[in-house]
């Protein structure tokens, strides 16, 4: 039972750093109707960014505390991230304004190879660290339940936390504030939102950029966690599955079906793995979405899709 | 002056629905062809062959199965690679397993196994669309790669998963030097293009491409969407797996389950929409394309940046080679979105009018 | 015929014959031939029975049930919103009602299912012309011919012998349409370039090409001018005349409804207000206050 449970918390945690990535997906797509294939490569360039910034921040300004250089190239970076939505939105996304569905798709598709080749020529290709001073150590809880008590990583708690703060501040926004309400606007129908005076560009720009920002503390946590390295853009493509299940336009869909891919992960491959030949992670996710597609399309918490003639 | 259809009247339906109406067309494909065949073996050398125009061959194929899919009945798919390395495997079972198989039926046969896989895969298609069917096909990819990783009947239970064939024969012809494997190709290609060609201008083709443009109102007209769905997958499954095979035989002749990973999906998605979506020259457009480019980049890339006086390493050009890619695909979906092939009928439109400007 | 001559009333009737060929008229109590005369109109072909349709909380239709006679035209008329589109979707099969049922024919269905309704002869036109934009003319009236078409997947690949017969054979009877519709000049046209008016004729001819018994027309003279209407009246009358296709048609212009239309149904806010001759219908004093409102 303990190992049952290890499992389960790894896979939790596995499927909270999907449901961030997610998060990026569904920002997007509420916000403008466009899946953004990208998002992956942006998790990966921010990281990097954000790796290699706190690497020369201390070389350009000499300053060595660790602290300041994390923060510097947090900021450096979401600036960065700034820019890449804006010249996405500039260069992309106005010219593409109604074509349909699969064009966008396909130009995501295109961004994606763009910012992989943009990211690995400025920062480079190797293996990078990223230390913000997550505690490495495991700790060991529950040991009045189980004998030896059930292993968890305080690094993968912390980012929990993390992103559970990060979720309730982007509810927050979207719920309380004015251009939450017209990123909401946007989303629902672009031509009304026009009318009414909300300019659809600056929209646009605002979103993508948040997606950028929640790209990067995804990236971080991952860094932080796996290292920085192309596997990185990999790992994000196991997120599509992530959004299908929970629906496209579901922002507490993106964080349940993260978790429930995660955990269907690590037990799938710990338990059914072994019968099959193991190695059953990289497609487990997409077969199940595959199965979601078939007989629930929009996913757990998604808007039914309509087709009208 | 000289590419005027002036005086070319047609006098039957047959006539008018050929495949290229115009006479000079005609002639010119002719030539082409009798180029490819007989002046291109005497001219080329092994490494043109090897590097480009193999590969330029056995890509055309399988884009021209994509664009089938994605471009005349509008079904988005990322899984392309998946069915290569079906068609592969499969060839490669019939061939290894069965004494004395000879290799064009093995190849058909790696086809037909791509096509159950593809209709198999392609059965989401009738219940979503766009992206929803792009992560469906993904899941194919996917999916495959594991099945030839892990499932070590495929592979004959060799312990490292490599698997190889050799000794090619059509017919007594071996098919070992380089010219032989360009022909044995350029037939097969030339074959296959052509009764796509037919299928695509047929009643089949207009099922597809009614799907595409509208499914509810075909419907309506009596076209099932399941039959014309399935059918493109499966047709373009075929096409995509013989390729495969013909990659893995003729081209790799020895290779790993890694060989067909998700990257050539995107390649080939590549390939139709910078060719042109929806037309079977523009398949060939894409295939020469995303064939030439990499090896253009290596060539120039190192030269160019020699003027700056910026040195380039090779990872540095695979880098700018990521980038240029998005970068055209990007350019082509706003700029030109029926790609090489609308621009290349707007030069012969502006041909025809030659030398006058309008 | 690739010519453009402008066809005689006589020419006209033998081109009408040669595109809808091949149809016996069966039960129809009308004159024999294809003659000048209007059939008069026969049994009852399809009979629509309280039929109720929603969408989530919205009644489009309710309780609707009236039958249209074969060879007549017959209207569909009433304000904007009142589920006219809705009730030609319902017999098409593109909606399937909660409740009731359609007779066709004899045959008794509780769901329609499109190509059902399309191999028993139905076709129809849409109010906002479902084309397929990437097809040429030619290619869109093909597709009409598909129910017709027998080839399979290998034969049309090898294209030899029987399949490209059939493509010519097909290619001919869809010329014949061409040229009933005027449209000879714009057949390799993509139909995506085209102006709304002759947009609106290949959308007809899409539907004549399946060589239906019944025409569901939707809205065919919607956004056309005084001679594009009449263009259109005098082809769908044609067709009606010289071969009998019931029609059945939804139409705002009262004055052709009233000149073309043998009986109408009037529909408000998914009900049935009214139904008979044009006449009857035009004195009904629901339909009245329906359209020009009430004193109060």
């Amino acid at each position: 039972m303990g190992f049952f449970l290890e499992t389960l918390f790894g896979g939790l945690m596995v499927g909270m750093l999907y449901s961030l990535i997610a998060l990026g997906f569904v920002l997007i797509y509420k916000a403008s109707g466009v899946f953004n294939f990208a998002q992956g490569a942006m998790v990966l360039f921010a990281a990097l960014a954000m790796a290699r910034f706190a690497e020369w921040v201390p070389q350009w300004t000499g300053i060595e505390n660790r602290w300041f250089a994390n923060l510097a190239a947090f900021a450096l970076a979401g600036v960065l991230m700034f820019a890449v939505a804006w010249l996405v939105e500039r260069l992309v996304l106005r010219h593409l304004v109604n074509q349909e569905g699969a064009t966008l798709l396909m130009a995501t598709l295109g961004i994606t190879y763009f910012i992989d080749g943009l990211g690995q020529t400025i920062f480079g290709s190797n293996i990078y660290k990223i230390d913000i001073g997550m505690p490495k150590e495991p700790i060991f809880a529950f040991e009045s339940a189980f004998q030896g008590g059930i292993l968890l990583n305080k690094e993968d708690l912390i980012a929990a936390a993390i992103a559970a703060a990060l979720v309730a501040l982007l509810s927050l926004f979207f719920q309380k504030t004015g251009t939450g309400r017209a990123l909401r606007a946007v989303a629902d129908d672009h031509q009304a939102a026009q009318s009414i005076g909300i300019p659809l560009a600056r929209i646009w720009v605002i979103v993508w950029c948040v997606a950028g920002v929640v790209a990067l503390v995804a990236g971080m946590i991952w860094g932080s966690k796996l290292g920085v390295q192309f596997s990185l853009a990999t790992v994000a493509l196991r997120a599509l599955p992530v959004v299908i299940l929970g629906g496209l336009t579901s922002v507490p869909g993106a964080i349940l079906g993260g978790l429930i891919i995660g955990v269907g992960e690590k037990l799938s491959e710990v338990y059914l793995g072994p019968l099959v030949g193991g190695g059953i992670e990289i497609w487990f996710a997409y077969v199940l979405a595959l199965l979601f597609l078939l007989f629930r399309p929009q996913g757990l918490f998604g808007e039914k899709i309509i087709d009208r003639v | 002056m000289l590419y005027r259809e002036n005086g070319q009247f047609k006098t039957s339906y047959r006539a008018d629905q050929q495949i290229f109406p115009i006479l000079q067309d005609r002639v010119f494909i002719m030539l082409l062809l009798a180029f490819a065949v007989v002046g291109v073996p005497l001219l080329a050398s092994d490494y043109l062959f090897r590097a480009i125009l193999i590969p330029f061959l056995i890509f055309s194929l399988a884009a021209v199965g994509v664009n089938i899919l994605v471009g005349y009945c509008g079904q988005i798919s990322l899984g392309s690679g998946a069915f290569m390395a079906v068609g592969a495997y499969g060839a490669y079972n019939f061939f290894a397993r069965v004494p004395n198989m000879p290799l064009i039926p093995a190849l058909i046969l790696g086809g037909l196994c791509a096509t159950v896989f593809g209709i198999l895969f392609g059965l989401p298609s009738l219940r979503v669309r766009g992206l929803y069917l792009a992560v469906a096909t993904l899941a194919a990819q996917f999916f495959a790669d594991w099945m030839f990783l892990r499932i070590k009947w495929f592979t004959l239970d060799t312990p490292s998963g490599s698997v190889a064939v050799s000794n090619l024969q059509v017919f007594g012809l071996p098919i070992e030097s380089a010219v032989s494997k360009y022909l044995f190709c350029l037939v097969v290609l030339a074959l296959v293009a052509l009764m796509a060609k037919n299928l695509v201008r047929g009643a089949i083709g207009r099922e597809w491409m009614a799907i595409r443009d509208m499914d509810v109102a075909a419907a309506v007209i009596g076209i099932r969407p399941m039959y014309a769905k399935l059918s493109a997958f499966a047709v373009s499954s075929f096409i995509i797996g013989l390729a495969g095979a013909l990659w893995a035989f003729i081209y790799l002749g020895a290779w790993e389950p890694s060989a067909f990973s998700v990257d050539y999906s995107f390649r080939l998605l590549f390939m139709v929409i910078i060719g042109g979506l929806g037309s079977i020259m523009g398949s060939f457009f894409g295939a020469a394309f995303i064939v030439i480019l990499p090896i253009a980049l290596n060539q120039f890339l190192p030269l160019l940046a020699g003027l700056f006086g910026i040195e380039i390493s090779t990872a540095g050009i695979a880098h700018a080679e990521l980038m240029i890619f998005g970068g055209l695909i990007v350019w082509f979906l706003i700029v030109e979105p029926h790609g090489l092939a609308r621009l290349w009928s707007t030069a012969k439109q502006k041909l025809r009018l030659w030398p006058f400007p309008y | 015929m690739m010519a453009t001559a402008l066809p005689t009333a006589t020419v006209r009737a033998e081109l009408v014959e040669a595109v809808l060929p091949d149809r016996a008229s069966t039960g129809s109590a009308g004159t024999a031939g294809g003659g000048g005369a209007r059939k008069s109109p026969g049994e009852v072909i399809l009979d629509v029975q309280n039929i109720s349709l929603s969408f989530g909380g919205v009644k489009a239709l309710t309780d609707i049930s009236f039958d249209v006679r074969e060879h007549e035209v017959r209207a569909i008329i009433g304000p904007n919103g009142a589920g006219k589109s809705s009730m030609l979707n319902c017999i098409n099969g593109v909606y399937q009602p909660q409740q009731g049922s359609i007779t066709f024919r004899g045959q008794h269905f509780r769901h329609m299912n499109s190509r059902q309704v399309a191999e028993m002869g139905v076709a129809r036109t849409f109010q906002n012309l479902a084309l397929f934009k990437g097809m040429s003319v030619l290619d869109n009236i093909m597709t009409g011919r598909n129910l017709k078409m027998k080839s399979g997947l290998l034969a049309q690949a090898l294209r030899w012998g029987p399949a490209e017969r059939e493509e010519i054979a097909q290619r001919e009877s869809v010329e014949r349409i061409i040229d009933f519709l005027e449209i000879q000049p714009h057949r390799k046209t993509p139909v995506g370039r085209l102006p709304y008016g002759l947009q609106k004729r290949v959308d007809l001819g899409r539907a004549l090409a399946m060589e239906p018994q019944v025409l569901l027309l939707d809205e065919p003279m919607a956004g056309m001018n005084v001679e594009e209407k009449q263009d259109m009246s005098r082809f769908i009358l044609d067709v009606n005349d010289e071969f009998g296709t019931t029609i059945v048609l939804i139409e705002h212009d009262m004055g052709v409804v009233m000149d073309i239309s043998d009986r109408v149904v009037v529909l408000d806010y998914g009900k049935k207000i009214g139904d008979g001759t044009p006449l009857e219908v035009r004195n009904n004093e629901d339909v009245i206050r329906a359209y020009l409102g009430t004193e109060h």
